[in-house]
């Protein structure tokens, strides 16, 4: 089927979020819709799916102008939709979510689970999905929670599909796999529209490229553009692709875990047995699929959980060694520590309070922002009108409200705010996580410069070219364990093995003999984050 | 895509950018609240009345009498609630032509005083229900000394006035305690400690230290020495600065103290907060702590002025709740209390003259109370009534130009 949207306008109030936006679907074409966040990548596709109504310009399938009121009508026409955060019901069996809301009925209104699971099954060979019908969706891993987004897309005839940052979730092994399933379902005539972000998988999968920014098509081309061609379009200027890292001085050792534990209420190690040295001037990265422990790492790291034993040792470049396990919040952070949470609109910044309140959340007790129990009112707005400055927040003033900052400017707010202070360690986790190109370059840039003043790193990050950019040594997470500690410049295919929960050892075995094919990027030599 | 060039936005858009500010503020939203509360409130007045009710049978044959009716009794009612609350029009001199003014300041002090309180808890994210209790213990604790100590002039009266915040203040103490330390829901705790400082406090009315007359529950008059000195001879005293001055100190200990910055911090987000290394447990228990001294000064407007100065079982009446009311009305915010007591007082003040005057229930005035509150809680209704445009949707509407206006700057 072929799917046109002829200059497609959706309006919020005065702000249009797509303008005028063309794009022409062939069948059997896989089409990436790249643009950074907030470029109106999701509204179109709201707007195509049917849950927003269009302001101007037409939907056409095959040359017949749509009208839909709403996603039922769109997945009629055969429009299906995979969101980036899964719509399944994690008790129920993968057949049971395949056919909700369509259940096939037999007498006295049972319903026909076998003709599901005939179904699952079906698609599942003839696609290679390798998806039991009568698994539970919450035992499954997220990669294949995705493929019954698929199979529930494709069971209601959908003929093209739309995937919202499908790879978001996955390990690079996932990853390739849903290539292969892409290409699987192109092969039988679908159309899919690839919604991403990530420069690689969009030339190792696409037939083309539409680029969008600030609502506006930019262009669209062949995926044999270059990265650098790609992320200009994206960003709107020339973008610096490779993280700049000085030669590695590693110093002492800053930050030294042993034996780490950390028992959940009911006696399972989220954290196992974890031990690790990070030196001055050193940044450790920790890889790994989310849920897998990185966040209550740093969380116990910085305080927020009381380790069940083990040992945290904070040798700051002046004093005494301090032990950090067991402390409270407030006496890790005075201790040198920064720390930027994973979760920044829930743990690091608060959305009603000023940028300047923000930029002194964890500083408010003590000298130069207070005294005698009163705010010193301008040494809180002079802080703030020199952060702001100096980390290039972008506010109409620095006595806004937080939350009229995009997802950049208040990652900008927190990275400043950690920076700001004399630090002996920096526990980092997610630093980019739902930020614009521009600020992602920013943010790497200031986190490396930290590097430079001897700070001990630690960053935690789901983003595998984010870890291989900054890290100058890998560990990777899986079920509250190291898999082990790799060098920087370790290949993707084996940090895949290890995320997957394979030892370093193994994993680096295993890639030697070859495991799944590694695409040509990784072996350009050069960082190239952006993939 | 075409952008607006800076003059056409100043010049086309300013009268109605300008119509848009002021209809989506949050005081037109109260002003509007009231006014669709006064509308309730009249057609329950015309409903009550006799004489609408006996003229709506012939509307048809003879509408002016129903109309002059209609009139006659919500125009009266009205014009009594207002010369009862602001003006004496009919005034004997000066003074008593602000006399109802005074009243309604008299009034407001209590409501003021403990509407503080609750809005300090709001801000910290506590909702204490337990404005009652509190005012209960400051009243007992600041009776006592009224009545039982025998100090100097103006010491006694600030012992006194300490008395009603310790008492108050121990009061919420309890459970900012049990929530630091067991997690026990504020809202319970509360609710429940009410009712303990009722029994508590008609126990303590059955004891002959407490007692003026055997058997009688209640208390000896304060001494002299511990009473408000009065101004200019109205009802207007001492108690109504001071719940000024509460007001001031509140804006400060909320805007400008490291304490208030943590109340509104916990408040607002207690992940952040104990991110940041903060202690929201504690911070709970000031919360408290505070709340219910100022909800206990509210005992004072009772006990050291007004007209019977002893402590009986209605000590608390329900200003307890009705501070609920008003903190809600003004937004927690210590000016906005202030006027939202004011508004409260004023409704009580003339409440009592309309009644009397035109037999309207004064019951009338809790109906214009709920629904101003309900109004106010619930914006989008009065927002359908006036057709207002949504301040949510355009604050966020802003904040996206905002953002991509800052994105074209960055590109150019």
């Amino acid at each position: 089927m072929r799917l046109e949207l002829r200059h497609v306008t959706k309006r919020f109030g005065d702000f249009v979020a797509n303008d005028a936006i063309d794009l022409v679907v062939e069948p059997g074409q896989i089409h990436a819709l790249l643009g950074e966040n907030g470029a109106g990548k999701s509204t179109l596709m709201n707007v195509l799916y049917g849950l927003y109504a269009a302001d101007g310009g037409e939907i056409r399938l095959d040359d017949k102008p749509q009208h839909f009121a709403g996603p039922g009508d769109a997945m009629a026409a055969g429009i299906g939709m995979v969101h980036q955060h899964f719509m399944l019901v994690p008790v129920f069996t993968v057949a049971e979510n395949v056919v909700l809301g369509q259940e096939p009925t037999g007498a006295l209104g049972m319903i026909n689970v076998k003709k599901a699971r005939n179904f699952v099954t079906e698609i599942s060979n003839r696609f290679g999905f390798d998806v039991d019908p009568d698994a539970l969706v919450e035992d499954l891993p997220v990669g294949v929670q995705q493929r019954v987004e698929i199979i529930k897309a494709l069971s209601r005839k959908a003929q093209i599909l739309i995937l919202d940052e499908p790879t978001a979730v996955l390990t690079p092994q996932e990853t390739d796999e849903l290539i292969t399933i892409m290409r699987g379902l192109k092969e039988s005539g679908t159309s899919i529209i690839f919604i991403t972000h990530k420069l690689r998988e969009v030339q190792d999968v696409a037939d083309q490229v539409t680029v969008i920014r600030a609502g506006q098509v930019i262009g669209t081309v062949p995926p044999t553009t270059s990265q650098t061609e790609l992320a200009e379009m994206m960003v709107g200027r020339a973008v610096d692709l490779a993280v700049h890292r000085t030669e590695h001085t590693a110093g002492a050792v800053a930050l030294s875990v042993k034996d780490l534990t950390l028992l959940d209420p009911e006696g399972r190690a989220v954290l196992d047995d974890i031990s690790f040295d990070i030196a001055a001037g050193e940044i450790l990265a920790v890889a790994g699929i989310q849920g897998n422990g990185q966040t209550e790492l740093i969380e116990t790291l910085v305080g927020l959980h009381k380790p069940s034993a083990g040992t945290i040792t904070l040798q700051p470049p002046a004093g005494p060694a301090q032990e950090l396990a067991g402390r409270s919040v407030k006496s890790i952070l005075a201790a040198h520590v920064g720390y930027i949470p994973e979760d920044r609109g829930k743990d690091g910044v608060v959305q009603g309070f000023s940028i300047a309140e923000n930029l002194i959340l964890d500083q408010v007790g003590g000298p130069p922002f207070s005294s005698h129990g009163g705010l010193k009112m301008k040494a809180i707005a002079d802080n703030a009108a020199k952060l702001v400055e100096e980390f290039d927040v972008r506010a109409g003033s620095a006595h806004a409200s937080l939350s009229q900052l995009s997802g950049g400017n208040q990652q900008k707010v927190v990275v400043a705010r950690e920076l700001s202070r004399d630090l002996a360690a920096l526990i980092v986790a997610q630093p980019t996580r739902g930020v614009d190109v521009g600020s992602i370059e920013f943010i790497h840039s200031r986190i490396l410069e930290e590097r430079g003043k001897g700070t001990a790193l630690l960053i935690v990050s789901t983003e595998l070219s984010e870890v291989t950019a900054l890290a100058d040594r890998i560990a990777v997470m899986f079920r509250g364990r190291f898999m082990g500690i790799a060098p920087a410049g370790t290949s993707r295919n084996v940090l895949g093995l290890m995320m997957a929960g394979v030892e370093y050892e193994d994993a680096l075995a295993q890639g030697a003999r070859g495991g799944t094919p590694t695409s040509q990027s990784e072996h350009d030599g050069g960082a190239e984050w952006v993939s | 895509m075409g952008e607006l060039s800076p003059e056409q936005a100043t010049t086309g858009s300013r009268v109605r950018r300008a119509m848009r500010d002021v209809a989506t503020s949050q005081a037109t939203l109260i002003i509007l609240s009231i006014v669709v509360a006064l509308v309730v409130g009249a057609l329950l007045i015309a409903g009550a009345d006799a004489g609408v009710r006996s003229s709506i049978g012939y509307v048809f044959a003879r509408p002016s009498d129903f109309f002059s009716a209609l009139g006659h009794a919500v125009g009266g009612a009205y014009s009594s609630l207002f010369q009862g609350a602001i003006f004496n029009l009919n005034p004997s001199d000066n003074i008593a032509f602000l006399a109802p003014l005074a009243n309604t300041v008299a009034y407001s002090v209590p409501l003021i005083f403990a509407g503080l309180g609750l809005g300090i808890g709001f801000r910290g994210g506590l909702f204490n229900i337990g404005g009652q209790g509190q005012i209960i213990l400051g009243g007992l604790l600041c009776g006592y000394i009224g009545f039982a100590w025998h100090l100097p002039v103006g010491l006694h009266l600030v012992v006194c006035v300490l008395g009603a915040f310790v008492g108050g203040a121990l009061w919420g103490f309890i459970p900012g305690i049990l929530r630091a330390k067991t997690g026990a829901n504020e809202v319970i705790v509360t609710i429940m400690l009410n009712a303990v400082a009722g029994f508590l406090l008609a126990w303590f009315l059955t004891l002959r230290a407490f007692q003026a007359n055997l058997n009688t529950p209640i208390s000896p008059s304060v001494a002299a020495t511990a009473r408000f000195p009065h101004f200019f001879g109205t009802a207007i005293d001492l108690g109504f600065v001071l719940a000024l001055a509460a007001a001031v100190g509140v804006w400060w200990l909320m805007e400008r103290s490291t304490l208030g910055f943590r109340i509104r911090l916990v408040g607002e987000n207690p992940e952040a907060a104990k991110t940041a290394g903060m202690n929201a447990s504690m911070t709970y228990v000031w919360v408290m702590v505070i709340a219910g001294g100022l909800a206990g000064l509210a005992a004072t407007s009772q006990l050291l002025s007004g007209v019977a100065q002893q402590l009986n079982g209605n000590i608390a009446g329900t200003f307890g709740f009705d501070a609920i009311t008003v903190a809600l009305l003004g937004r927690s915010k210590p000016l906005g209390t202030v006027l939202a007591g004011l508004l409260f007082g004023g409704l009580r003040a003339g409440g009592y003259i309309m009644q009397s005057a035109t037999g309207t229930p004064i019951d009338i005035i809790l109906v214009l109370q709920s629904v101003i509150v309900l109004l106010i809680a619930a914006p989008p209704l009065v927002k359908a009534i006036f057709r207002l445009p949504d301040p949510e949707r355009r604050r966020q509407h802003l904040a996206k130009v905002a953002a991509r206006t800052v994105r074209k700057e960055a590109v150019a």
